[in-house]
């Protein structure tokens, strides 16, 4: 049951992969994106790593793809009404992904694979996950802060307006 | 493992060589990052599936330290992309042929 889950999951993740990168408009890529992320997460969860999978949720399809959004927004405001998709089944894939992941979701939770004894043998609790984390990479955990600073002062700058060089091109 | 290991890996390198197609093909600076984006999924999901097959936490582990490089590498990237719609008015990566602005 599981490995069937496995693969259903896998084909709906290659799916919403295709979808997306062939969209036009970008916004519908991010959605089609979020998608495959979501079906990651759960993909995750069936390999043992619940702890990787809530972040998969949050970082990946949560705060990286609002960042997306934003960008998209910003730099092109009146994407909406200049490429608003025509036709009567517009709805129909990502309403399909939509139910296929919140299926498997469900099946997934009551299944319930990674208890004691369940059919994933292998599982990293997050007790276990921090543990390790810590222990042994400590030192990367640190290295990886400081990137992220780097990160955020890089975009900050970059970000900046700058006097004078607007409209250099 | 509830599936080969060969199986995660086949899967995983069919999203990589997607994301791969998606950043050699597309013209749209955004959609290249989202292929982007979709590479390092795959990567992810190659290190969660080894950590299950050896049972060993380091896969995952490094999963999560790919998806804190992956988030800070979005950042700067997204930030380039609004300055260079800012100074040059479009994302279209053809039209950036010159070395100096």
């Amino acid at each position: 049951m599981a490995t069937l889950l496995f693969y259903i999951l896998a084909a709906i993740v290659l799916m919403a992969v295709l979808l997306c990168l062939t969209r036009n408009n970008p916004v519908h890529a991010v959605l089609y994106l979020v998608h495959a992320l979501f079906g990651l997460a759960l993909l995750y969860f069936l390999l043992g790593a619940p702890m990787l999978a809530a972040w998969q949720v949050i970082l990946y399809a949560g705060a990286i793809m609002v960042l997306f959004l934003f960008v998209i927004m910003l730099i092109d405001p009146d994407l909406f009404e200049k490429k608003a998709s025509r036709g009567r089944f517009r709805w129909l894939p990502v309403g399909f992904l939509s139910g296929a992941l919140l299926a498997c979701g469900g099946v997934l939770i009551m299944m319930d694979p990674l208890a004691a004894g369940g059919i994933v043998r292998y599982r990293l609790s997050p007790r276990a996950f921090g543990r390790a984390l810590f222990d042994e990479y400590g030192l990367a955990v640190e290295i990886l802060s400081l990137i992220l600073l780097f990160a955020a002062v890089g975009a900050f700058h970059l970000g900046r307006r700058h006097k004078g060089k607007e409209d250099a091109s | 493992m509830i599936v080969p290991l060969g199986h995660v890996l086949l899967f995983a390198g069919l999203l990589f060589v997607a994301g791969l197609a998606a950043v050699l093909l597309r013209r749209n600076l955004i959609m290249i990052l989202i292929g982007v984006e979709i590479m390092l999924n795959a990567v992810g999901l190659v290190l969660v599936g080894a950590s299950a097959y050896w049972r060993h936490p380091s896969g995952q582990l490094f999963a999560l330290l790919l998806m804190a490089v992956a988030a800070a590498e979005i950042s700067i990237a997204l930030a380039l992309v609004v300055y260079l719609k800012r100074s040059r008015g479009t994302i279209d990566v053809n039209r950036f042929d010159g070395m100096k602005g």
